[in-house]
């Protein structure tokens, strides 16, 4: 064996990557955010159909409404999707702008929601009336305080480009917030199956 | 728990069963003797000599004090058997390993210079004993349980008395009703129409059928001596199948904690002849006490310590009011929620469609209401007080089928024999019993 | 013992009154105690001007090996809260026979049990065992430290504030009196209307967050940082069982979170998710809880499965036994770990063929586990045993765990768990798996590792006699439990009427103090270790001959770990180097390359716990401040962009230098 000291220890420079961990630690967060929705969408599961004599999904849903509403989410995860490859070409006025756009349509979504949110609970179809509506208002509700602590990220992150430009640092910040956006309108697709296409059948 | 599919707007011609009331005899105050709980068993010693004395004692009334592992009757005598073999069935693994433990700690120590291999970190032979022994073990382990627990399970009704006394096909067990409440058993035995508190009475040799629910929280009824425990739970019925074979007054108990007064959620149970049981029936009759909603609604308000009662009579309907979870006045009962659950709500009427809790078990501890949210209301019945009826005793389900004592017929391995019988043969009565040639598959 | 029904609420203190200080002598005795011993503290800081130390040094370090040590003092601290509870209800339970009440109230017996299992749990074993994964993991995968060494601090803090706001109970208002998993519906507004449950709630989420985030970090650590060279099957045993342990915290604790928001939606809002009528379903928070409940006893065992893994085989001399089925086991107790919670609640009804599915699951974990057992009894076998105090401990784990994991198995057959269940039986099984386990296990990694900390070996003398107190008091205190189950006794009862049960309780009130002896003598021990520190002195940084790579760096280690990244070419990467005679290389220093210190983290777990505090008095605008400057220095804190320096090359040289001189000087 003629292994020496140079073979158990690297003695020469070595460029330690800036913040390689941060996209899988991000993905790893992701995933355990996603479990929570799991037990959010599986408690629904379990009570969607207790109604305590009160009113179901058809009499509360309106579903024109929610496809609107679907629609600004999606439509706010494409122009993020815009962001990013303005990002990829350095372009950081390209890049403030959709993410403007985006903050817009992720707006929309929430004002949307709150109006629909207020319409029920002045109908008397509260998160109290039965435990149907607990767990609509709980899983659809925590989504959306998703969206709401995006939307504050992302106007932070919008200030931080336009403050210091597209740096490595906050390109991997924009990396955090896009896979962050798209999460939760993977999200979204399953409430709006599970919640308000089933329900509405 | 099953979901009922009724309305009270479709129930006609199911009959309301009779529950025998009419001839309730003159209430007399009797009471059962309260028993030996109460009493000192011991002279009175000072310090260490009680000590001593407790001590001695202990050591020699522990074979016989754990009920566990004595009991009086059939179920929990067959679950001590499967607790004893699964305990015998491990220790051939334990007590080698720990046997080794000692004797490698012993035999390597440094100072002994034994045999020293610093590089011998794999054996295949060894990896497959260490995998393959707990894996046989658990295999013999698991066939047990899948059988046991099959066999022993408080929701099915019993295939027989005991070892040594099959049960009749007719044989009809004993129903009681059991609500858990804070902090008191309530034990009501809708055939003889009467109601006790804290105490119960079973006639020996005959299978008893208990159906609990609680009142407010969930708990565990827990009878050592005679079978398993199983919870009881709030808008929810459980069920549970024993019987004693032999007489005598044993200890039941809460076996979940329920709050403050769960220490004194204690009764006895006394297991008597036939005689004895028509005695204590009767004798809870002339004590008199009628259990009607509103008594019940009385008695559902927290208290400790309760000392034995009994009604001569109880509302028919208590019980599955107490399941429902509409005793109160117009309140919707559980099946008829459910009932128009599955039919899609009561859509927006439904949202007016409530009322004030008048009376209400919420505010027993203390203010029921959430800070951010509405005061607590109830959903009204909107069935007629007939309509109701119908339907609880609609509730009144079929007792389930006496199966015989193959607990998986045409589904699952056949029971182990051979080897593993012959080494078990001593304490694994079931296994025995169940894997007669005809029963194997 | 006073409850105020319907309490006035204000604007400025919402429930928060006079009344919610609890006036019972007992309380009062204890606040005395922690305030003059608090005060003292304090004074002593501020006399020896140590407040500047602790904040740069310790309380805003981001260094792996502080937080660690952190996270070991909080666990310590709590422990004699913890034990305190315990001793506490042995007294109680050994009094309360023949009419007597004992000397506990109902309400206050039923927060120490409640109390008891909430901080042993989540603010003792939890500590330990994330300290232990935080110090070694990095050290052993030969890095600088962490991934994420901000998010590191603030984790601990977070885990400190969720302890702040449990022990904060004890002083003002009340704890939780619904047993440690706070089942509805008893933990229900109704029948919990105070603010008990809302302690235990916030004080879980808090500390949540942190272990969440912590697990987060050291699996991408594990994940990302390896020195060049370490795959996967190179991992020491206990990287491994880290690895492990942090998926199942990622993969548990968002279900803890998630089911503690909803219980706190009943209580705050009304829904009815846990409530009997309007459609609630209190059986489901049981299902939940127990899904993070169960792989939670895994998350707490299988780190010191690698802690034994490592001390068997160091002490012996000898490479681990069956390192990949080792591993394999571990893996397969990970996976297991999710399909068996029903066998906490085989008595709920839920039929023969459910229960008897969790129960054979459960069964099969004792396999992998039978398996881990045999594996460390092959590594003694043709060893070269040094009895030493973590080979003492280690061995007297392998003799206690089996018991308790018979009896687990036993308990795991569902005919028998109907009689078992719910009893001492059962308090002993799980006390015997965590005592005999877990901190069996973390006794052993302390006196392992001590010296690789602080640079100086523990004593012997007072480390054998906390081992024998302990080892005897163990079993005096939980053999009368065994027993006292199968007569058929149930666990969190006041008061007894049989009086033929109380020489058990007593007996096992006895083994009680010992365990208490034990407690003391090891904090004889670490004072008079420290106190001689000299005399076992360590300047090799490797003092028990060990084998993998946090033996190859000075003790204590300086902050970047190792001046040379390790390249590892086997299993047991130190003992390799050392066997090629490759200890030190002598290039010139390298600058290097490390994490800013930040207080950005006290700050933000500072607020949190504030933010607790109030949303349990209801104090509704201090939470919304608090919230809302959580808020504000979160994002303030993105605005700082200089997160990290270079240690200069000169400084590292002569920190190296300062180790060849001590290294020699040992030789």
């Amino acid at each position: 064996m003629s292994m020496t000291t140079q073979d158990f220890w690297q003695t020469e420079p070595h460029h330690h990557e800036e913040g390689a961990s941060t996209n899988i630690g991000f993905w790893v967060y992701l995933m355990s955010d996603c479990l929570m929705f799991a037990v959010l969408f599986a408690t629904f599961g379990v009570l969607h159909g207790n109604y305590a004599a009160g009113p179901g999904p058809k009499d509360l849903f309106d579903l024109e409404l929610v496809a609107v509403n679907t629609a600004m989410l999606l439509l706010s995860s494409i122009t993020y999707g815009f962001a990013m490859l303005a990002m990829a070409q350095d372009n950081r006025a390209g890049t403030l702008r959709w993410l403007g756009i985006t903050l817009v349509f992720g707006l929309c979504f929430l004002g949307i929601e709150l109006y629909e949110f207020r319409h029920m609970i002045h109908e008397g179809a509260g998160p109290q009336r039965s435990a149907f509506l607990s767990a609509f208002f709980t899983l659809v509700g925590t989504h959306g305080l998703h969206v709401t602590f995006g939307s504050i990220w992302l106007v932070t992150l919008m200030v931080q480009v336009s403050k210091h430009g597209l740096i490595a640092a906050n390109r991997r910040r924009l990396m955090c917030l896009s896979l962050f956006w798209h999460f939760l309108d993977v999200i979204w697709i399953g409430v709006f199956t599970l919640v308000y296409l089933l329900g509405m059948i | 728990m099953k979901q009922r599919r009724v309305v009270c707007v479709k129930l006609s011609d199911t009959a309301r069963r009779t529950q025998g009331l009419e001839d309730a005899p003159i209430p007399i105050a009797i009471r059962f003797p309260h028993d030996e709980r109460t009493q000192n068993p011991m002279p009175r010693l000072s310090g260490p000599a009680r000590l001593a004395v407790f001590a001695f004692a202990a050591a020699i009334l522990s074979g016989c004090k754990a009920v566990v592992l004595s009991p009086a009757g059939d179920i929990a005598e067959r679950q001590k058997d499967l607790l004893l073999a699964a305990t015998g069935l491990m220790l051939i693994i334990i007590i080698p390993v720990m046997a080794l433990t000692v004797f490698f700690a012993w035999k390597y120590r440094a100072s002994k210079k034994a045999a020293y291999n610093p590089d011998w970190d794999h054996s295949t032979k060894f990896e497959l004993v260490i995998w393959a022994a707990p894996l046989l073990i658990i295999i013999c382990l698991g066939a047990l349980t899948w059988v046991g627990t099959h066999l022993l399970d408080p929701y099915r009704p019993l295939d027989r008395l005991s070892a040594t006394e099959e049960i009749a096909g007719d044989h009809e067990p004993l129903e009681v009703q059991v609500v858990a409440l804070d902090w008191k058993w309530l034990f009501i035995y809708p055939e003889q129409g009467v109601a006790s508190v804290n105490e119960l009475a079973v006639p020996v040799n005959r299978e008893i059928e208990f159906s609990l629910t609680s009142s407010s929280v969930m708990n565990a009824f827990y009878i050592p001596a005679m079978a398993g425990m199983i919870y009881a739970m709030p808008g929810m019925e459980t069920k549970l199948h024993g019987v004693f074979n032999n007489a005598g007054s044993y200890q039941g108990l809460a076996s979940h904690y329920s709050g403050w007064g769960f220490s004194g959620m204690r009764f006895k149970t006394h297991a008597t002849d036939q005689a004895g049981f028509e005695e204590w029936l009767a004798k809870a009759r002339e004590a008199g006490g009628e259990l009607s909603r509103e008594e019940y609604l009385e008695l559902e308000a927290p208290s400790q310590n309760v000392p034995p009662r009994s009604y001569a009579e109880v509302d028919p309907e208590l019980f599955n009011r107490v399941v429902n979870l509409c005793v109160e006045p117009g309140k919707m009962c559980m099946a008829e929620m459910m009932a128009i659950d599955d039919r899609g709500g009561l859509g927006m009427e439904g949202t007016v469609n409530i009322q004030a809790l008048t009376h209400d078990k919420h505010v027993r501890r203390g203010s029921g209401e959430p800070v951010l949210g509405k005061t607590p209301f109830m959903v009204s019945s909107i069935c007629t007080p007939q309509d109701t009826a119908l339907m609880l005793a609609d509730l009144d389900e079929e007792p389930a089928r006496r199966a015989d004592r193959t607990p998986m017929r045409g589904r699952a391995l056949p029971v182990p024999t051979g080897i593993f019988e012959r080494l078990n043969a001593p304490v694994i009565r079931d296994a025995r019993t169940i894997s007669t040639p005809e029963q194997k598959l | 013992m006073a409850i105020p029904a319907n309490v006035e609420t204000t604007f400025l203190l919402g429930r928060l009154n006079w009344d919610a200080i609890p006036r019972e002598p007992i309380v009062l005795a204890t606040f005395a105690v922690v305030a003059v011993g608090g005060i003292a503290l304090l004074a002593a800081l501020t006399r020896y001007r140590l407040w500047g130390y602790l904040w740069h040094e310790w309380f805003t370090s981001v260094d792996h090996k502080k937080i660690g040590i952190m996270y070991m003092v909080l666990g310590l601290i709590m422990f004699v809260r913890g034990f305190a509870d315990a001793i506490m209800m042995r007294l109680q339970q050994a009094m309360a026979f023949n009419g007597s009440e004992g000397y506990l109230n109902a309400h206050h017996y039923d927060q120490i049990f409640t109390a008891h299992g909430v901080i042993m749990i989540f603010f003792v074993a939890m500590p330990f065992v994330t300290g232990l994964m935080n110090y070694i993991v990095p050290l052993q995968i030969g890095a600088r430290d962490v991934s994420f060494p901000f998010l590191n601090n603030f984790s601990f803090w977070m885990t400190v504030g969720g302890a702040v706001i449990v022990m904060a109970s004890l002083f003002v208002g009340e704890f939780a009196q619904t047993g440690w998993l706070a089942f509805p519906p008893l933990s229900g507004l109704s029948y919990s209307p105070w603010v008990g449950v809302d302690y235990y709630i916030w004080g879980l989420q808090v500390a949540g967050v942190g272990t969440t985030l912590s697990g987060i970090n050291l699996l991408v650590t594990i994940l990302k940082m390896r020195a060049p060279g370490m795959t996967m099957m190179r991992m020491p045993v206990f990287t491994w069982t880290s690895f492990c342990t942090n998926i199942l915290i990622v993969a548990s604790f968002p279900v803890l979170t998630a089911t503690l928001v909803l219980l706190t939606l009943d209580r705050y809002v009304g829904t009815n998710f846990f409530t009997n009528d309007l459609g609630g379903n209190s059986m489901m928070y049981i299902n939940l809880i127990w899904i993070w409940g169960h792989p939670e006893v895994y998350i707490l065992i299988l780190p010191l499965f690698g802690v034994f893994s490592e001390v068997t085989s160091t002490f012996s001399g000898k490479k681990l036994f069956g390192y990949t089925s080792m591993v394999y086991a571990t893996v397969c107790i990970t996976i297991l770990s999710y399909v068996v919670w029903l066998h906490h609640f085989f008595t709920m009804g839920s039929g023969a063929s459910v229960n008897s599915f969790f129960g054979i699951t459960t069964m099969i974990i004792s396999i992998p586990t039978g398996a881990k057992i045999f594996n460390w009894l092959f590594t003694m076998y043709q060893g070269r045993l040094r009895f030493e105090l973590p080979l003492m401990w280690t061995i007297a784990f392998m003799l206690t765990f089996v018991v308790g994991g018979m009896t687990g198995v036993l308990l795991a057959v569902p005919p028998a768990d109907f009689v078992l269940h719910n009893s001492l039986f059962l308090v002993a099984h799980f006390h015997n798996v965590i005592i005999g386990g877990v901190l069996f296990g973390i006794f052993a990694a302390i006196n392992f590792w001590w010296p690789k900390a602080f640079g100086y070996k523990l004593d012997v003398f007072w480390g054998k006699v906390s081992f024998w107190f302990w080892v005897i008091g163990f079993w005096v205190a939980f053999m009368p439990l065994y027993i006292l189950g199968l007569m058929g006794v149930t666990r969190r009862m006041r008061v007894f009427d049989d009086p033929g049960l109380q020489i058990w309780f007593v007996i096992a009130g006895f083994g009680a103090v010992l365990i208490a002896c034990g407690i003391a003598a090891m904090f004889i021990q670490f004072g008079v270790s420290i106190w001689r520190r000299e005399r076992n002195r360590d300047l090799t940084g490797d003092p028990w001959d060990g084998r993998t790579l946090e033996w190859a760096t000075s003790s204590p280690p300086a902050a970047y770990n190792f001046a040379f990244t390790p390249v590892v070419r086997g299993l047991d990467a130190w003992a390799e180097i050392k066997a090629h005679g490759a200890a030190r290389p002598d290039a010139p220093s390298l600058p290097i390359h490390m994490p800013r210190n930040t207080g950005a983290g006290v700050i933000l777990a500072a607020l949190s716990t504030v933010c607790g505090m109030a949303l349990v008095w209801y104090i509704w605008w201090l939470a919304a401040l608090s919230f809302v400057a959580l808020v504000a220095a979160a994002i303030a804190h993105t605005f700082n962009y200089d997160r990290d320096y270079h240690i200069p090359a000169d400084e590292v040289q002569r920190t190296e230098e300062t180790r060849s001189r001590l290294l020699a000087q040992g030789a």
